[in-house]
């Protein structure tokens, strides 16, 4: 029982640093039909991010050190956003409408990006040391514990995909997203500037992919193609979940990661791999778009 | 009042709309007629900025329109009842509303008058917009555009595929908005036309060939177009 338990969590675990990686895709990807192939990239930027807040805590407050992580997590997503912001405004901006060339031109730009942090902070990984509070384990039953940090990503997974869902369905910023997203031209005739909304709209997408990057960096150590790691699952996740629904998310990381985990611990590492990815083959054959399909402006006509 | 004069406007490189003049005054109802494709939505769609379009001058009161983009026009008062309605079909009917304020620099409230000019509107204002039909996403297109509390309504076919009782509620309330603001219709329902329009300019081929006030205007010659 103990070992089904932590098995679940385990899988849960996956799911919730998927959901995190794949929040922002559902915004960038699944509303705006850009297909961002450097959202990977911004989760490593965020990832660095949270080792220079740390380095710089460890220099010149060592004594505040254990509360760099509350800095990290909003100077992740703030500098990940902001990047994504001058993004759209020099790039993305030229390519809607055409999701080949987005395609091609996002992939130029994680290999420029992956470059440039091999050039900053060295090929070889580097990693954060977490505050005491985010390592050892809270244990439940005698056999049953799970790791703090865990849960921890978690929870701020959990509060990520409300703090979304909260702003696009009952804020006025919300309500005008859903608005270009659905009208780009009525949504003009009724005032909107849907260039504000576009540039805002993929800054929330890879700000959220920065917050995804700090939280991985308690988990493992960063190298400049960590974003790689996630991408491809993370876009597996939206498209299985329903591009542009956040249920669709939350369903689709959920599938990944527990899936994944149970069959890897039913069978092997390699089986599990391919069967998950079987599992999806068949769910996309019945479910085209996804279990939860939107109407969003592209994907849909 | 609206003021457009050498107004060329059409799609890709061609025009469709060729040196357009037109005056809406405020307390008249303005009605552009014309046949399919003589370009009575490419001119609406012009005057909202939407596509390609040049003008010696596009004005409104005092505001020179010509040089902005959309949504700063509709911030500038023209409230635009597109052809086919275009509401929001996944929102519902109070969210498509409050789409209009943002281009009311006024007021951040949905006004009551509009329920008492449409009181279907607030039996389904929880309802999704696309949930609705033809005649009421009508009602629903012209009261969004009222919330940006506009200076000029600018209305695209706003009888088509409607029916009959809703086109007459939609022209009493026409007539009863002209004296607060200008109003623009385009349309080819010529019976709707005589009854609500105060002065009527005719379109064939992307030209004006005919304006004159209701009353004046040579109706053989109009009819005459229209049935071609």
């Amino acid at each position: 029982m103990g070992t089904i338990i932590m098995q679940l969590f385990n899988g849960v675990s996956v799911a919730s640093i998927l959901m995190l990686a794949a929040i922002g895709l559902t915004i960038t990807f699944g509303l705006m039909g850009i297909i961002n192939m450097a959202h990977g990239e911004f989760i490593m930027i965020g990832a660095y991010t949270t080792y220079v807040i740390q380095n710089l805590f460890q220099t010149y407050l060592p004594h505040f050190f254990s509360s760099y992580v509350f800095v990290a997590l909003i100077a992740s997503f703030v500098v990940a956003a902001l990047l994504g912001y001058l993004m759209e405004r020099t790039i993305i901006r030229f390519l809607y409408d055409r999701p080949e060339d987005s395609l091609l031109v996002t992939w130029g730009i994680s290999l420029v990006l992956q470059q440039l942090a091999q050039n900053i902070f060295g090929a070889p990984d580097v990693s954060v040391t977490t505050p005491k509070y985010l390592q050892g384990s809270i244990q439940v039953t005698k056999t049953v514990s799970f790791a703090t940090d865990r849960v921890v990503i978690l929870i701020i997974a959990l509060a990520a995909i409300s703090a979304v869902a909260y702003m696009l369905f009952k804020t006025r910023f919300g309500r005008n997203i859903t608005a270009t997203m659905q009208n780009r031209k009525m949504a003009a005739s009724m005032g909107i500037n849907t260039k504000r909304i576009d540039s805002m709209t993929f800054a929330l997408g890879t700000g959220l992919a920065g917050l995804a990057g700090c939280t991985i960096t308690w988990i493992g150590s960063i190298d400049p193609s960590i974003g790689q790691d996630y991408i491809v699952n993370a876009f597996i996740t939206v498209v299985v979940g329903g591009a542009g629904t956040l249920l669709g998310t939350l369903f689709g990381s959920a599938f990944m990661g527990v899936g994944d985990t149970s069959l890897e611990f039913l069978t092997n590492p390699t089986i599990g791999q391919a069967l998950i990815l079987i599992l999806v083959i068949v769910v996309l054959q019945f479910k085209p778009k996804g279990m939860f399909s939107s109407k969003s402006r592209k994907l849909n006509d | 009042m609206l003021t457009i004069e050498d107004l060329s406007a059409g799609y890709g490189e061609g025009t469709v709309v060729n040196n357009l003049n037109l005056i809406a005054n405020q307390g008249q109802v303005t009605c552009l007629i014309g046949r399919n494709g003589a370009g009575k939505t490419t001119t609406l769609r012009g005057i909202m900025g939407l596509i390609k379009s040049s003008a010696d001058t596009l004005r409104l009161d005092e505001t020179d329109l010509s040089k902005m983009p959309t949504y700063r026009r509709a911030q500038s008062g023209i409230g635009y009842v597109p052809q086919g309605r275009e509401i929001f079909p996944n929102m519902t009917v109070r969210d498509n509303l409050r789409i209009g304020l943002e281009a009311n620099e006024n007021s951040q409230q949905v006004p009551d008058y509009l329920f008492t000019l449409f009181p279907i509107l607030k039996q389904f204002l929880d309802r999704k917009g696309g949930d609705l039909s033809g005649g009421q996403q009508q009602q629903l297109a012209i009261a969004r555009a009222l919330v940006t509390d506009p200076k000029v309504l600018i209305l695209d076919e706003p009888t088509e595929g409607i029916q009959p009782s809703v086109i007459q509620e939609i022209g009493e309330v026409i007539t009863e908005l002209k004296s607060k603001m200008a109003i623009l219709i385009v349309e080819q329902y010529l019976e709707f036309v005589m009854q609500i329009s105060d002065y009527c300019y005719l379109l064939e081929n992307g030209n004006i060939t005919l304006e004159g006030l209701r009353n004046e205007i040579d109706l053989e010659q109009v009819k005459h177009t229209l049935a071609l």
